[in-house]
């Protein structure tokens, strides 16, 4: 019951947003389904492994994971919202506010999944939810973005598609086994058929793989990351590239119970470590902020899967990265959109000596450089160290070196833009000099609650989410620290 | 002629309504071509399991109504609203791209060969492999928007051909769910072609170069 709860209030309410007549009233019914979202994931944290349609739907420990950022985010993204649709809101906001919550459905649809052809049929919804918020401005360049983001993710789900078609050809038929469901195809994970299996991973692989940005899959992010909202940005980098890391994990779950690790994780190192070297060749000389985030994206979904790749401690680093990584991306591009607000641009060019013209995102951009960066006392020096001392421990010492030299430009990188952005000499203007006061609360208070959480998970991990973290690591063929 | 036979009839039709796509300049074939294609997909299911199960009857009608009708009709709609009939420029000619499509079922035949056998149509894994291919080639290799629709289409087509041979295994649910998937990306997919349109006065996805590392 609580589970289809998690799915169906936000289904309804997007459904109920649209034909609203007031702005007012529709931001409040989109903040009001967020909290109450929340709350019952909450609960869900006290009854664990819930289950619902005879096991198509399953709160594990990972997925609880994902569900927790995305609910989390969200939340956080739609207090934002109410700030951002007075200060642009074409049409009246309908359509944004109802694609919000429907991919708050589809998201949440994804992380609940156990059935794999369901997990495909939340993934595609989550694809077609955001197009409309990617076009929300509706003018040529944010056309382009979403034609290129349409494009390329649909070609990625349909392989996604095949994957969970080749994965169901690798299941022999025993009766009482259910085709296709999570658990019943770990339990009799020897009995896979190995050939389909690879062929179901490997596509499996391109498509979530796309649907994360994995370089070289990743050419859609910087344009859609660009052109978009940032308040999308923000989701999308947060909590739609979670789940698509959530559909490979599935896969990857299901070849660790198939025994396939060997071909496995030589293929996720070598994705990895593409993702860290694109994303470190374009952050340098970058010259838009948002665009910036993107390939930071691309870098952290490469560590993601570096972590799945070389096993061990890393693998728990994975899963703690995915949800540090999740509210780090979503505080910055809130902050990065208070600054395209404030100035009009997203060219770092426009943006100088932002301290003085919003203090508080300048701020909060200046803790996201750190955070983002895997610099103590975030959480993504917690998980980052895990992945490295994962792979040092499974003996890929130039796996280590190559990801930490990486790591390194990318700091510098980052840093040099940031650190000019908040110190520069003050020669911007803002778009509005009536504006030019400040942030306004409302805009403020979503990256201000990710970024105490992003603190909070470096220097502690509540009991319950440690134990989830480590059997998710267990399942995906890792250890617990 | 018995089931089997008639099956592999329906799939070389397909084949060949793959390569009406490759081997046409005129949007309207191409659009045809398609639609054709997602009728004899829907025969093609009630073909391979037992045809007298609600199951796949439901599902023949479904994707008859959804491939073979509605959203050929939809583009031949974006197509009229867009006054494009033609594609203009492919990147690789037309001769070149059946030469290409013959090489895909090739390669897809050779490829299926060295597969486990999963289904006493021999034809439909190396067919489902071949229109998978040929789909990502129109959608490379063609400039014009609605074409690449077209070629998303073909490539979907190709996966599903694939997930006819789990069809007793997939539940029938989530076959709907990923009917109705498709259907909604491409009514997407057509909204955004129609914007396209309005906005750049042509619906060539080759205008779309604006946003690249400068």
């Amino acid at each position: 019951m609580l589970l289809l709860a998690i799915l169906l209030i936000p289904a309804a309410a997007a459904g109920l947003a649209y034909p609203v007549p007031k702005r007012g009233l529709r931001l409040a019914l989109l903040v009001l389904t967020s909290v109450v979202h929340l709350a019952l994931v909450g609960v869900l944290w006290r009854t664990p492994d819930a289950t619902a349609l005879g096991g198509w739907l399953v709160a594990d420990p990972l997925g609880l994971i994902v569900l927790t950022l995305v609910s989390v985010l969200f939340l956080a993204a739609s207090v934002y919202a109410i700030g951002l649709l007075r200060e642009e809101s074409p049409r009246g906001g309908r359509l944004f506010v109802s694609c919000l919550l429907g991919f708050l459905s589809a998201t949440s649809l994804v992380s609940l999944s156990h059935h794999f052809a369901l997990l495909w049929v939340g993934m595609e919804s989550t694809t077609l939810a955001v197009a409309p918020l990617i076009f929300h401005r509706h003018d040529r360049r944010s056309l382009e973005a979403v034609w290129k983001y349409l494009v390329l993710s649909s070609v990625g789900i349909a392989f996604a598609l095949l994957a969970v078609f080749l994965l169901a050809t690798a299941q022999p038929v025993i009766p009482g086994v259910r085709a296709l469901v999570l658990d019943d195809i770990v339990a009799n994970g020897q009995s896979l058929e190995k050939s389909w299996l690879r062929a179901a991973y490997v596509f499996a692989l391109a498509g979530f793989g796309t649907k994360m940005g994995l370089a070289p899959l990743h050419t859609w992010k910087p344009d859609t990351y660009g052109e978009a909202p940032s308040l999308v940005g923000a989701l999308m980098s947060g909590a739609l590239t979670s789940c698509a890391f959530l559909g490979l994990a599935r896969f990857t779950e299901v070849a660790v119970a198939a025994g396939l690790t060997d071909f496995t994780r030589p293929l996720l190192i070598a994705f990895g470590l593409i993702s860290l070297v694109i994303a470190a060749a374009f952050i340098i000389g970058q010259a838009d902020v948002k665009r910036l985030l993107a390939y930071s994206s691309v870098e952290h979904m490469g560590l993601l899967v570096l972590g799945l790749g070389v096993g061990g401690v890393g693998v728990y680093g994975a899963v703690l990265h995915v949800l540090n990584n999740g509210i780090a991306k979503g505080m910055l591009f809130l902050v990065v959109g208070n600054l395209v607000l404030a100035t009009g641009s997203s060219a770092a060019a426009d943006m100088r000596g932002m301290l003085k013209l919003r203090p508080w995102s300048a701020a909060l951009l200046f803790v996201g450089l750190f955070a983002v960066t895997g610099s103590p006392p975030f959480g993504l020096f917690v998980s980052e160290f895990s992945i490295v001392s994962g792979a040092i421990r499974q003996d890929h010492w130039w796996v280590a070196a190559a990801m930490l030299a990486l790591l390194a430009i990318i700091f510098v990188g980052i840093g040099g833009m940031f650190v000019k952005i908040i110190f520069g000499p003050g020669t911007t203007t803002t778009v509005d000099d009536e504006k030019a006061t400040g942030d306004s609360a409302l805009l403020l208070i979503g990256p201000l609650g990710l970024a105490a959480l992003v603190v909070m998970l470096g220097l502690y991990i509540p009991t319950p989410l440690q134990e989830s973290l480590a059997r998710a690591a267990r399942l995906l063929g890792g250890v617990s620290p | 002629m018995n089931i089997g036979k008639f099956a592999e009839l329906l799939l070389l039709l397909i084949v060949l309504t793959d390569f009406a796509v490759l081997g046409s300049s005129r949007l309207s074939a191409c659009i045809r071509a398609i639609a054709i294609q997602g009728v004899l997909l829907g025969v093609l299911s009630l073909v391979i399991d037992d045809p007298r199960s609600v199951h796949a009857m439901v599902l023949a009608a479904g994707t008859v109504a959804i491939k073979g009708i509605i959203l050929p009709l939809f583009l031949r709609w974006a197509m009229r609203e867009s006054a494009v009939r033609r594609e203009v420029e492919p990147a690789i000619g037309y001769m070149a791209s059946l030469c290409l499509g013959a090489l895909a079922v090739g390669a897809s035949f050779a490829l299926a060969d060295r597969l486990p056998v999963i289904t006493r149509i021999e034809l439909l894994v190396p067919i489902a492999f071949a229109t998978l291919i040929v789909g990502l080639l129109v959608l490379v290799t063609r400039s014009k928007a609605i074409t690449q629709v077209v070629g998303y289409l073909i490539l979907e087509n190709g996966v599903y051909l694939f997930g006819l041979t789990q069809l007793s295994r997939v539940p029938f649910l989530v076959e709907i769910g990923v009917l109705l998937d498709v259907f909604v990306a491409v009514f997407v997919m057509g909204i955004v072609v129609f914007h396209i349109n309005r906005e750049f006065d042509s619906i060539s996805a080759a205008n779309l170069v604006e946003l690249r590392e400068s």
